[in-house]
């Protein structure tokens, strides 16, 4: 799948921001005032500023309210309509810490769980789609909710649970890459399925039907990006998960857990491109490609 | 609405026969030509006479080498269009409603004031049935020519898919696939119509006719005896030049 850069960063940001919501409106820090401001501040840059970075993929972004409208059979409306209501939620709350030094526990945790309601529904955009075998499967929802909810605490200076949600990222992460590296030859799709000509033989794309590129290998079929795959997974691990885990363990100091947290993003934004990089949608087989 | 009808009144769609499809092209073009002066946005070209090409279509022919485990390769030409699937996973992802399926006749189509351009449902389709085009940023797909078959001010014998009317071999067929006495059904059940990818899932309603099997003839020459070559050497000024040829450096031997 070819790796935009809008939905790379879009996935990312609010994934980190309503991880930071979701600890939020469970009064983690349970502070208030300026203190609590900066923190709902940051919360929705991320998370708004990934919603609106995934704006720019569409096509025609002024028709976007007709994306609330299909939540019965569509993830990505569900995944707008969790969003708003998410962020409509935890803003009534977030004014109650900042301007009344107010916790409302209820409305706190019904925000938090439509955060993480929200992550869940944009694993789910990836995760119901057959076509892309390493994305259809059962840990890509955890792998996305465990790396939210990591970063969330990351950024809410939840130190007492990062550490051990960094290693249960980490291995959700690892053990991502382990099954999805073998889910392409086990849907059953290959040339042969494709065309229905295995009866006959061994099929071979002769000839594509067109001598120049088009929307669905530019869409696609992305080579180039899994040459360094290997390489790159190690960066990731150790930019997302091993550098934070040395950084917090070191002795508290707001220059480290600053560090952390660039390191963490920096990783999680490599992840996130070899997420899609590496995906083989089905496609390409009609090509004779990945 | 994006949830799918439960049953639809007709399956209308194609029958693709690949024995007899010849690879010329005719039916993209007829399909370019009608769907990008009808329904909908125009079907657009970015760079049509420059050194990278590329366009959006509603149908393209792939060329395949089989390779049987004896004998020679066979070239199989395998023309690609939206299978208006029964189970198609590309309706139920739209988040906006653009794209449904009908419950007259089964057809996918999609509601093109309506598309926000997310591109959602072109990954949800296995068979690259959908394409964005990349100056009206709306999805395009392959209508089954709605605009033709029920058409009553064109002639008759034009009311089927553009790609239909055009193909020079008759290879491709189109009508009602949830008639049993239709032709196209028959003609399934006569020839082994199959559907692709089907660990899809996504029941599509397009079949596929495969390849008949190809014929085999022994080896045999009645007049091989007599057409062994008579002399061996040449004699003469020929067979002077050949040797004299043959002494020059150079050259086979």
């Amino acid at each position: 799948m070819h790796p935009a850069p809008s939905i790379i960063l879009f996935t990312t940001l609010s994934g980190l921001g309503f991880g930071l919501l979701t600890f939020l409106g469970l009064g983690m820090p349970g502070s208030t005032g300026f203190t609590a401001f900066v923190f709902f501040t940051i919360a929705y840059l991320l998370a708004v500023g990934g919603l609106l970075f995934s704006t720019f993929h569409l096509g025609h972004p002024e028709r976007a309210l007709k994306a609330f409208s299909q939540w019965r059979s569509s993830w990505l409306s569900r995944e707008g309509i969790c969003a708003v209501a998410a962020l409509v939620i935890m803003a009534i709350y977030g004014i109650g810490r900042v301007f009344f030094a107010q916790h409302w526990g209820l409305i706190g945790g019904i925000g938090a769980i439509l955060s993480l309601l929200t992550v869940f529904t944009t694993s789910m955009i990836y995760a119901q789609l057959k076509t892309v075998p390493r994305w259809h499967m059962p840990l890509t929802s955890p792998l996305f909710m465990a790396l939210s909810i990591t970063g969330g605490a990351l950024l809410a200076g939840q130190v007492q649970f990062v550490i051990p949600l960094l290693i249960l990222s980490a291995v959700t992460q690892v053990a991502y890459w382990v099954v999805g590296d073998s889910r392409l030859a086990q849907s059953g799709s290959t040339m042969e399925s494709a065309t229905g000509l295995g009866h006959i033989g061994k099929v071979k794309a002769f000839e594509p039907p067109h001598t120049g590129t088009n929307y669905l290998m530019r869409e696609f079929i992305h080579v180039v990006g899994r040459k360094h795959a290997t390489k790159l997974r190690a960066i990731a691990l150790v930019l997302g998960f091993a550098l934070p885990l040395i950084f917090l363990t070191l002795p508290f100091g707001h220059i480290f857990a600053l560090l952390a947290v660039l390191c963490h993003v920096a990783g999680i934004l490599t992840s996130r491109w070899l997420f899609f990089a590496q995906a083989e949608h089905v496609v390409g087989l009609y090509y004779g490609k990945r | 609405m994006t949830t799918l009808p439960a049953s639809t009144q007709k399956k209308l769609g194609l029958v693709i026969d690949l024995d007899t499809c010849v690879g010329c092209h005719a039916c993209v073009v007829s399909c370019k030509g009608w769907n990008t002066e009808n329904y909908g946005a125009p079907l657009s070209d970015q760079n049509p006479y420059g050194g990278d090409p590329s366009g959006t279509f509603l149908n393209r022919v792939h060329s395949f080498e089989v390779q049987p485990d004896e004998g020679a390769a066979q070239l199989i030409h395998f023309p690609k269009s939206c299978l208006h699937c029964e189970d198609a996973p590309c309706v139920t992802v739209c988040p906006t409603g653009a794209s449904y399926k009908r419950v007259e006749d089964g057809i996918v189509l999609v509601n093109e004031q309506d598309c926000i351009g997310c591109g959602l449902c072109a990954w949800a389709c296995p068979y690259g049935a959908r394409e964005m085009d990349a100056a009206e940023k709306v999805m395009k797909k392959c209508t089954l020519c709605v605009d033709r078959i029920y058409n009553e001010n064109l002639p008759e014998e034009d009311r089927q898919p553009a790609c239909v009317r055009t193909c020079p071999s008759g290879a491709r067929h189109f009508g009602d696939l949830a008639d049993e006495t239709s032709d196209v059904s028959i003609l399934v059940a006569e020839r082994g119509g199959f559907d692709l990818m089907p660990e899809q899932g996504t029941k599509p309603v397009n079949k596929y006719l495969p390849p008949r099997p190809k014929d085999t003839m022994e080896e045999f020459d009645i007049l091989a005896p007599y057409l062994e070559p008579v002399a061996k050497d040449a004699g003469g000024f020929l067979g002077w030049l050949d040797k004299a040829l043959d002494a020059l450096p150079g050259g086979a031997k």
